[in-house]
């Protein structure tokens, strides 16, 4: 079992007990803190909270007043006085008092307490307040009310991936790409056998119907978000479509247009649209085309860049982002195909963008940390899967900011990154330097909050995304990192690279957890399942490997 | 062996038998039917040397119907090796071997002391070429002073010194501020101001001058094209090459030196 219910135990295990025999238990700090909380709107409420302070003050030595409050700025409650001796246990109880006291009754499914960490001026509260100001030595501060942000970490913890369960020959050149299917149960990889294939995960075997209709290397495949369909582009311009769990192409012809190799594809999102119709693929020959997977007919053809266009990305606002090789990122309107903005800033090719919300588009409607039937989406309809797709996203899209925002990243071979909020601003939110050669991968984290950058310097940055404000470097490999991968609780991060391992890093600690070795040459593709089960990774030497914990 | 045209005659005068064209293609039919009666009855040397001959036509008539197959097939076009992800494509990748070799050379390089320059060997000008006697004096005799007859840059804040003092010359019509820049990776060409003139590979006083001939290095300032260093700080001025001879073209081409 990868995904446990109740929450995991919280990283520093090694935490003094403190048992004082006059000083009331945890429990029941909750309640009277649920009770002082409650009663602070009545009319005796300010009575109340002077009570609540005067017992505090009276059961410890030393207090501070202090204000929770989320990251896009809504207050917990209002200000509370706590010991200085609180730990991060019995804060944690706080916040997810304060929580569901906000939320009432709105809040029926939280019955499960969520684990939080908290922050104050960006810095980690590791165990108790007391150990944080005694490291922020000049931070004493007792007449003002501190400011203590809660960030909800991921309810469920994925269990780290350790050996390799399966080599799974079948392709006959080096796979190019792989990916695994929105609820993590199907898995396709194209290779330069001109070949897609489809895998079964529980018997680790290929399937016998496989793609035979393109005619050159396989450079790019794409799960639609309903987890139905596999659109596969070839190097000669031409664009597949498979049914998953067959194998089977759908339709007979393959959708051509392109002049050039397609370097990039991206589905219409679910909650824009749950029949999943609309594909967007960018390609050397400097044009976007919008195609009708129904209809097998280009939609539009966004022409605008003058040099090739290196990845395209479809956000959840309708708009589509495309980065290229002549250093600009341009901002188009899907409904129109009419050009809004160009990001310019890079002085190098632009190789790869990253939506922070990514994960939510890639998975739809699927939940992972909620365990569901297997087939309990398949007897669901198009709209509602819609609203379910759209629910998730709104959650991530209010993340930072009441009224929310998407934000890009761009990563350049100019050895930098920049950070955009492309619906609103022309201008970056940060340049993020640091690296010493060109930047392959970047991908937000599932929870939005971290980003992390692979280059062919040999190390991986971890950069936050609110700020772009550098966290740190993850060194270990001795060659190009190719591919990096976020666990689905944002707690690991898998990378492949040149040098032929895989390693997973614990990102809490930020350090190497585990190094997976086994394959014979380079990593090209490395994908985790989005149910955090799984990672999948193929290379140069053909075999295709999934691993496990 | 008819001695003159007159069968050829009678054929145009009169044409041919009616049936002339069934009968010779029914004399083809019966072709192979008799050869091979040939091949089997004939003996001795005979027998061989007809065989030979004949496999010889065998083959090339096997090759001519191979051919005619091939082209009325469709071909499946081969597959090129070495398949890579499309991140890869644009790049090219050397070989683990080329990059020991590569650290060697450096190595060697940096001890020399030389520098890999676009174009490493250029035409030294000499000082007839770039400057032109200017007489002065009351009788037009004294002949110290110049004027340069190529482009050059001088700097901002530039004064002339006082004209009866001045040795060297420099026109305003030949001075440049600009220089037209590729970038050889991105094959893009900006116009960037120039700070200064860095070295003339013909003189150094052409080089204190500023006379900007072919090959000379630059130094440009590049804030337009954004870049930035390892450490975070934005790079605005680095070296190019002149690559055009700009006293013919009236402008300065350089490439940018990476």
């Amino acid at each position: 079992m990868t995904m446990r219910s109740h929450p995991p135990p919280i990283i520093n295990e090694h935490q003094p007990k403190v048992v004082h025999p006059d000083r009331p238990t945890q429990t029941a700090w909750l309640s009277l803190f649920k009770r002082i909380v409650k009663n602070a709107n009545t009319r005796y409420g300010l009575l109340w909270l002077t009570g609540g302070l005067l017992f505090c003050l009276f059961a410890s030595d030393k207090a501070v007043l202090s204000q929770f409050q989320l990251e896009n700025g809504t207050l917990l409650g209002g200000p509370v006085e706590i010991p200085l001796t609180v730990n991060l246990r019995q804060l944690n109880s706080i916040t997810n008092g304060l929580a569901q006291v906000q939320e009432g009754a709105a809040a029926a499914d939280t019955n499960e307490p969520v684990p939080y960490s908290f922050y104050i001026d960006e810095i980690e509260i590791k165990e108790s307040l007391e150990k944080y100001f005694e490291e922020q030595a000049n931070k004493q501060i007792f007449e003002k009310t501190l400011n203590i942000v809660c960030v909800p970490k991921a309810r469920f913890q994925v269990i780290p991936v350790e050996r390799c369960t399966a080599t799974i020959e079948g392709h006959l050149e080096a796979i190019t790409v792989l990916q695994f299917s929105p609820n993590g149960k199907l898995l396709a990889s194209g290779s330069g056998d001109t070949t897609v294939r489809f895998w079964d995960l529980n018997t680790q075997t290929p399937f016998d119907e496989y793609g035979r209709a393109h005619r050159h290397w396989i450079l790019c495949l794409s799960w639609a978000p309903n987890g139905k369909m596999v659109a596969s582009s070839c190097k000669q311009g031409l664009i597949g479509l498979w049914i998953g769990a067959t194998g089977k192409q759908h339709g007979t012809k393959l959708l051509s247009g392109h002049r050039q190799w397609i370097n990039s594809l991206s589905w219409q999102p679910l909650h824009l649209n749950g029949s999943c119709r609309l594909l967007a693929s960018g390609s050397k020959d400097t044009t976007i085309k919008i195609w009708d997977t129904h209809l097998f007919k280009t939609v539009f053809t966004l022409s605008g860049h003058t040099a090739s266009v290196t990845c395209v990305k479809w956000g959840g606002q309708n708009l589509l982002y495309s980065a290229s090789q002549d250093r600009t990122i341009k901002v188009w309107r899907t409904t129109d195909g009419v050009l809004c903005r160009t990001l310019e800033g890079h002085a190098h090719w632009v190789n790869t963008l990253a939506l922070s919300t990514d994960y939510v588009i890639r998975t739809g409607a699927y939940e992972p940390s909620k365990e569901r039937a297997s087939d309990e989406y398949d007897h669901l309809d198009e709209s509602t899967l819609q609203t379910l797709a759209s629910e998730r996203y709104e959650k991530v899209y209010k993340l930072f900011d009441t009224n929310g925002g998407e934000r890009l990243v761009s990563g350049s071979d100019d050895f930098t990154l920049y950070l955009w909020k492309p619906e609103t601003d022309k201008k970056p939110l940060a340049r993020m330097t640091g690296h010493q050669q060109l930047i392959n991968d970047v991908k937000f984290s599932p929870d939005t909050r971290l980003l992390a950058s692979a280059s062919f310097d040999k190390s991986i940055k971890l950069w936050s995304s609110r700020t772009g404000a550098f966290l740190s470097t993850l060194r270990g490999h001795v060659q190009a990192v190719y591919q990096i991968a976020w666990s689905a609780d944002s707690r690991l991060l898998v990378s492949g690279s040149a040098d032929s391992t895989l390693k997973v890093w614990n990102i809490e600690k930020r350090c190497l957890l585990f190094d997976l070795p086994g394959h014979a040459d380079e990593i090209y593709a490395v994908d985790y399942s989005p149910d955090g089960q799984k990672v999948a990774s193929g290379g140069k030497d053909k075999v295709l490997k999934l691993w496990r914990r | 062996m008819p001695q003159n045209e007159h069968i050829e005659l009678h054929r145009k005068r009169h044409g041919r038998r009616f049936d002339h064209y069934e009968k010779q293609k029914k004399k083809e039919g019966r072709l192979p039917h008799i050869l091979s009666k040939k091949a089997q009855t004939l003996r001795g040397i005979k027998a061989k040397l007809y065989n030979k001959r004949r496999q010889n036509e065998k083959i090339q008539m096997k090759k001519t119907i191979k051919s005619h197959e091939e082209k009325e097939t469709k071909q499946r076009q081969e597959v090129p090796e070495g398949a890579l992800p499309a991140y890869l494509l644009d790049r090219e990748k050397q070989s683990r071997a080329k990059i020991l070799s590569n650290t060697i050379k450096q190595k060697r390089k940096e001890k020399a002391g030389k520098w890999d320059v676009p174009i490493p060997k250029v035409k030294a000008v000499s000082e007839a070429e770039v400057f032109r006697v200017v007489q002065s004096g009351k009788r037009r005799k004294k002949a110290w002073k110049r004027l340069v007859t190529k482009p050059c840059f001088v700097g901002e804040g530039f004064t002339r010194k006082p004209p009866k003092y001045e040795r060297f010359i420099r026109p305003m019509a030949l001075r440049f501020t600009k220089a037209h820049v590729t970038h050889p990776e991105l094959k893009a060409t900006f116009q960037l101001p120039i700070i200064g003139v860095k070295k003339n590979p013909s003189s150094p006083l052409y080089t204190s001058l500023g006379v900007i001939t072919k090959g000379t290095v630059l130094e440009v300032n590049v804030s337009e094209l954004g870049m930035v260093t390892q450490g975070g700080k934005v790079v605005w001025g680095k070296y190019a090459q002149v690559t055009n001879h700009p006293e013919n073209d009236g402008c300065i081409n350089a490439v940018l030196l990476v």
